[in-house]
């Protein structure tokens, strides 16, 4: 049977700028892009050297997620198999592929090897907070939150997960955005309905 | 040996991305894995690159990883030692 879920916290990391839960909470507009990210890691005193043998992708939603979880989420309530990530963007890992292949010319480099999936992100995430629940990536042209809210709603509603964190994680080049979602059953005071709708509205917050 | 010793430090922290470290808190004799600086396997393929790209040096058989990577200061033994073979 089909019940309710919410959107318990969200977080936007788009042009230099991060919002949580709809508020900017931090910019620094005069960073390059790759920059930005370190930039950011030390203005929240975040303690994961790992951090800095990442790529891009997996640093961005890394960084997203650790602000989508501060404050509110109650990691406790959860066995690890009950908290899953389901993720998405349009290039894959091909920035990454990109400067992997370079590095062919001369001498292939371990490190970026192991970032040619997209899926690493998800993966860094969990041994991180040592989530084990059901998860995936999909890669589709646009941000596709029907489907995604369709998905993770099939996840939740059918007791494979009680939490899920979702939603867009992209770098390529210069141009970046990340826009996580933590999903849950209860209810809290400042929750909001999960629907594709409501994806779509925080998803492009500098829009207004 | 101090020169190639400290060289190595930088070269370490540069190829690794340990941005948090500094190449003079690397002490000489501190492990690189496990309880030392905690490097994983990943580290140990790039430190093979590492003697490759810097030192021409390929090292041929992987049961001599473990001695080699010790430490900064077997590391630098064995790329003396090498270079001594080789001149």
């Amino acid at each position: 049977m089909s019940t309710n879920t919410y959107i318990n916290a969200d977080c936007v990391i788009t042009g230099n700028r991060i919002y949580k839960n709809g508020r900017p909470v931090f910019d620094d507009q005069a960073a390059a892009a790759p920059d930005f990210l370190v930039s950011a890691y030390r203005h929240f005193d975040l303690q994961y050297p790992k951090f800095y043998k990442m790529d891009h992708t997996s640093r961005l939603g890394w960084l997203a997620n650790e602000l989508l979880l501060q404050e509110g989420f109650q990691k406790e309530k959860y066995r690890p198999e009950e908290v899953g990530i389901v993720l998405s963007n349009s290039n894959s890992s091909l920035d990454t592929d990109i400067r992997y292949y370079e590095t062919v010319q001369s001498i292939p480099s371990p490190a970026l090897f192991v970032y040619t999936l997209p899926n690493i992100v998800i993966g860094e995430i969990s041994i991180c907070h040592g989530f084990k629940g059901e998860n995936a990536f999909f890669v589709s042209e646009q941000f596709d939150t029907g489907f995604i809210e369709q998905y993770v709603n099939g996840l939740v509603n059918n007791n494979i997960l009680q939490a899920c964190i979702c939603g867009w994680v992209e770098w390529l080049g210069n141009d970046y955005r990340a826009a996580l979602f933590l999903v849950e059953k209860m209810k809290t005071a400042n929750s909001v309905i999960f629907t594709a709708e409501n994806l779509n509205k925080i998803y492009q917050i500098e829009n207004g | 040996m101090d020169k190639l010793i400290s060289d190595l430090k930088s070269q370490i922290v540069t190829q690794l991305n340990l941005q948090d470290i500094k190449p003079e808190d690397i002490g000489d004799d501190q492990p690189l894995f496990v309880e030392g600086l905690g490097l994983d396997s990943i580290d140990a393929l790039e430190l093979i690159v590492l003697l490759q790209q810097q030192y021409k040096i390929k090292l041929s058989n992987a049961d001599e990883g473990p001695k080699v990577f010790r430490t900064v200061r077997t590391m630098a033994e064995y790329i003396t030692a090498h270079q001594a073979q080789n001149s």
